[in-house]
């Protein structure tokens, strides 16, 4: 075969033998699958002179489940269940982008109280996703404090979603055609009062770990990402917007209701670790700047345009949807063949798989304890990586 | 000199000539040699069971402590607010299967646990809890406390060579440097009381408080000499925000990732040890010991903070300093290693030096307050 | 630029390029010997600045004998996206690689190796992504069969 195909054992050179007794060796270690940095289970092949990294490969695939196998297989309304448990973190973002995705393919309209209540409902989202990212990088920076404080944050917008959608996790709530329940009685003004709680909180995030001389130490020039590189790596979302790219699809192509609310891109300007981690931070409070903004305008209506038993039929052709998860953007290509109950090949353009090989460009010179400073401020869920 | 009337009291009642055990049990060597065996038997026994007793009342307030600092009760099941949880933990730990890896040095392995409780426990017996309750009076007191203390990294990188996993090997490394460099600065920091005090004799360091603690006495050295002590020896005994030689995001748990059962509890237990130690260090040196707290000119209040023991001023202080380590590592992230080695030679060596230069001449021009008689 | 401008610049500049019909997103369609060549002057000329690969993968059309190469295009200064798609034949599905121009192609390009078995040539790292080194096979071809997978009605 003209192409060679390599495999991970040729790359793993033997260390060069010890020139003198003194001389220093390299080694390869084993970052995960097991390994609490991994968030899940991913693994790096790490190469190590000492505590320097001088080579990090990503080795995904531990939680390869062939989602985009099995969407061959099933009709567009069971994918929006395998959305779920890509990026579980932003479950119901995953939800909207297959949603938004079968939706445009077979032309079905929306009235606006479904858009404003999936927006609301995917920005709250974004906020639990990011306060749960703050918990886990003040963990893997050594502060178990801050692990406790998000999950507290966590449990409270999860009551929220829990009241109206019924799950926690795994959500199946935004549906083509709409969302699968109304929402309840009281929601607006509890969201209100969760508004009310949490902006004093994310300004305590900041006074607990932000302000921390330490936290600053170990993230401020630590991983700089050129622009020009996080465009080239395909970089989205809070990584791309450090580096000073405000591309945001929530402002470039307004999906939803985003046109209807006044928010600002979080932009950094360095795009070390700590314009991702305070980037990440500005976006909690910009999410609950377009919640509240929206929470008032709620219109009447229903919440279904279209029976959930009702087949969707698609037209032949190939359709591309894309949204703004709390990652990055997820895209999702859908070819059809006009007959099916589903695709005969569905794509995910998953955000966390284009920002994982940034971590192999730009952990390389740094010690141990900053590939996981960069892995933490990269915010990958590895369930989105291996689909 | 200022003298309380329960210190006073405490002088005429012979407080101040009492005995260490160990001279005890050398005096009763004249009249029948198994007095003295018994005297160091119950020695023994006692001190293992004070540690024993110690290290499960200090796991159970850092679980507690740490609940409390995250929004959460800690322990709560076991026993009334969970007293019992720690305990439940040892019997749990003893039961399980002591796993030696298969490529691992296995005496190597098998002595590290030893190496690192051992060399605390040494500690633990010179240390004056209160008047009439101290095991041994060296004379060379807080030279023996740094150089056994010093001891203790044998254990961690032995235990981090001897498991032949890579984790556990950069952990050690960073122990040693670590303890090696921070030891440093905490040695300087307490040869400014040896200083101001005259004797390296701990009993002795305490008794020249009377008239004062060490960190107010001093003329602000002592103060600046007791913040660098603190910083050192948390550093020292591994704790967040120096914690690297764990790092548990890191190294999976650094030196003891391959311990498991009762040597896994060795490291866990000669941990928290450590950090009594140093706070017995901190309240012993800075803090006046088992020395009643006083104010000059209030009598009233004097013989009011007179009437507490001294043992539970000494372990009042202790736990104190216990606390703001603590409280350290539930609030701090960790640093790196370069930011650490950064820290100790750059900033608190040179800091450390002048300010032992500071204290000589203080010293010697007699410069503090209350300047004895 | 709007979708029809962008599919005409596209061919005006490109005379193999035609248009790829029935997607929904202005997409062309190249041969795989001038795709590099392509994309290189869509990256670089300065009316259509894609400087993002956005997205890259394979269709697999059985009954026809070829892989639909797929790559989105995006530009963040201009705010527009294509869809450039390129066939490589079944039964010797090697393509030239894009990962000299962007570097997010390293990536997707040993994805689609990996689910595909497209073999891209010059890639500096094909291996496989989410499988072993030693899987049979590539899942995502249709005639994809292996011994644990369930009868489908």
């Amino acid at each position: 075969m003209a192409v060679k195909v390599k495999t991970l054992e040729e790359l793993l050179k033997p260390p060069a033998e010890a020139a003198s007794a003194l001389s220093t060796q390299e080694y390869y270690v084993n970052m995960g699958p097991q390994h609490p940095i991994s968030h899940g289970s991913l693994r790096f092949v790490v190469r190590l002179d000492g505590e320097t990294a001088k080579e990090v490969m990503p080795v995904p695939g531990y939680v390869h489940r062939g989602i985009e196998k099995m969407c061959e297989h099933l009709s567009y309304r069971q994918m929006v269940h395998l959305s779920d448990r890509m990026d579980y973190f932003s479950a119901l973002m995953g939800n909207w982008a297959v949603s938004k995705t079968v939706e445009h393919a077979a032309g079905i309209e929306l009235n606006d109280r479904i858009e404003i209540i999936r927006t609301i409902m995917a920005e709250l989202q974004r906020v639990q996703s990011h306060v749960l990212w703050w918990a886990v990088l003040g963990m893997d920076m050594g502060a178990a404090t801050a692990f406790l404080y998000g999950f507290r944050e966590r449990e409270i917008i999860g009551e929220i979603f829990e009241e109206t959608i019924g799950a926690r996790l795994t959500m199946n709530y935004i549906q083509p055609g709409g969302v699968m329940y109304d929402i309840q009685p009281g929601f607006v003004a509890k969201v209100k009062k969760l508004i009310s709680y949490l902006r004093p909180v994310i300004d305590e995030y900041d006074t607990l770990l932000s302000g921390n001389v330490i936290l600053q130490e170990r993230l401020r020039n630590v991983g700089v990402l050129d622009p020009k590189l996080a465009l080239s790596m395909g970089c989205t979302g809070p990584v791309l917007r450090a580096s000073g790219v405000p591309l945001d699809l929530r402002k470039v192509q307004p999906y939803g209701a985003y046109a209807k609310a006044d928010f600002n891109v979080a932009v950094g300007s360095k795009g070390d670790s700590w314009d991702r981690y305070y980037v990440r931070v500005q976006e909690m409070r910009e999410s609950l700047r377009i919640v509240e903004q929206l929470l008032d305008g709620i219109p009447e209506g229903p919440h279904m345009v279209m029976k959930p038993a009702v087949r969707i039929k698609v037209p032949e052709g190939m359709f591309y949807g894309q949204l703004e998860t709390s990652r990055g953007i997820l895209g999702l290509t859908l070819v059809s063949d006009g007959k099916g109950a589903g695709p005969i090949r569905a794509h995910f353009r998953s955000p966390n798989y284009n920002n994982l090989w940034v971590i192999s460009a730009l952990a390389p010179g740094w010690r141990v304890a900053d590939t996981i400073a960069i892995l933490s401020s990269l915010d990958l869920v590895i369930p989105e990586i291996d689909r | 000199m200022h003298e309380s009337v329960v210190t006073t009291w405490m002088m005429t009642a012979g407080a101040w000539q009492a005995k260490t055990w160990a001279e005890l049990a050398s005096d009763a060597l004249s009249q029948n040699i198994w007095l003295t065996v018994a005297y160091i038997a119950g020695g023994l026994i006692g001190s293992m069971t004070a540690v024993t007793i110690l290290g499960l009342a200090l796991i159970y307030a850092e679980r507690k402590i740490a609940g409390h600092f995250q929004c959460r009760l800690g322990p709560m099941r076991v026993g009334p607010h969970g007293i019992f949880q720690t305990l439940a933990d040892v019997v749990k730990l003893l039961m399980k299967e002591d796993i030696i890896p298969d490529r691992a040095d296995k005496a190597m392995h098998l002595l590290a646990p030893f190496l690192a409780m051992g060399a605390t426990m040494l500690v633990i017996a010179v240390i004056p809890y209160s008047p009439l309750l101290q095991l041994v009076d060296l004379n060379i007191g807080v030279l023996y406390v740094t150089a056994i203390s010093g001891f203790g990294v044998m254990g961690i990188l032995l235990g981090g060579w001897s498991s032949n996993n890579k984790w556990s090997l950069l952990g050690a490394m960073r122990s040693g440097a670590q303890i090696i460099s921070y030891e440093v600065s905490a040695t300087l920091a307490l040869m400014v009381v040896v200083l101001f005090a005259g004797t390296l004799s701990l009993r002795g360091i305490v008794e020249s408080q009377m008239d004062g603690w060490w960190i107010w006495r001093a003329h602000g050295v002592g103060i600046v000499a007791f913040i660098i002590y603190l910083i050192a020896s948390t550093a020292e005994i591994n704790r967040t925000p120096f914690d690297i030689p764990e790092g548990e995001s890191e190294l999976t748990g650094g030196f003891h990732t391959e311990y498991s059962g009762m040597r896994f509890s060795f490291f866990f237990l000669a941990e928290f040890l450590n950090m009594f130690v140093v706070g017995a260090m901190a309240a012993t040196l800075f803090l006046g010991g088992w020395m009643p707290f006083h104010l000059g000119g209030w009598e009233g209040f004097n013989n009011v903070m007179g009437l507490i023991p001294p043992i539970v001023w000494f372990y009042g202080k202790v736990f104190f300093i216990i606390f703001v380590i603590m409280w350290f590592r539930w609030t701090f992230p960790r640093l790196r290693v370069d930011q650490l080695m950064r820290l100790e030679w750059k900033v608190l060596l040179p800091i450390g030096f002048v300010n032992l230069l500071a204290a000589s001449v203080l010293v010697l021009t007699n410069l503090y307050f209350f300047p004895g008689n | 630029m709007d979708s029809a401008a962008l599919v005409e610049g596209i061919i005006r500049k490109h005379p193999g390029a035609q248009l790829r019909e029935g997607s929904d997103t202005p997409a062309v369609k190249v041969s795989a010997e001038v795709l590099v060549s392509v994309l290189e002057s869509l990256r670089d000329d300065p009316e259509f600045g894609f400087d993002m690969l956005f997205d890259h993968t394979a269709i697999d059309w059985m009954e026809q004998g070829r892989f639909e190469l797929i790559y989105r295009l995006f530009s963040t200064e201009q705010g527009h996206s294509a869809m450039v798609a390129a066939d490589v034949p079944r039964d010797n599905p090697v393509a030239p690689t894009v990962s000299g121009l962007w570097r997010s192609a390293l990536g997707l390009e040993r994805e689609v190796y990996d689910l595909l078995g497209v073999l891209y040539d010059g890639h500096p790292d094909l291996r496989r992504v989410f499988l072993e080194d030693d899987w049979k096979g590539h899942p995502l071809r249709k005639d994809y069969q292996d011994d644990y997978m369930l009868e489908r009605p």
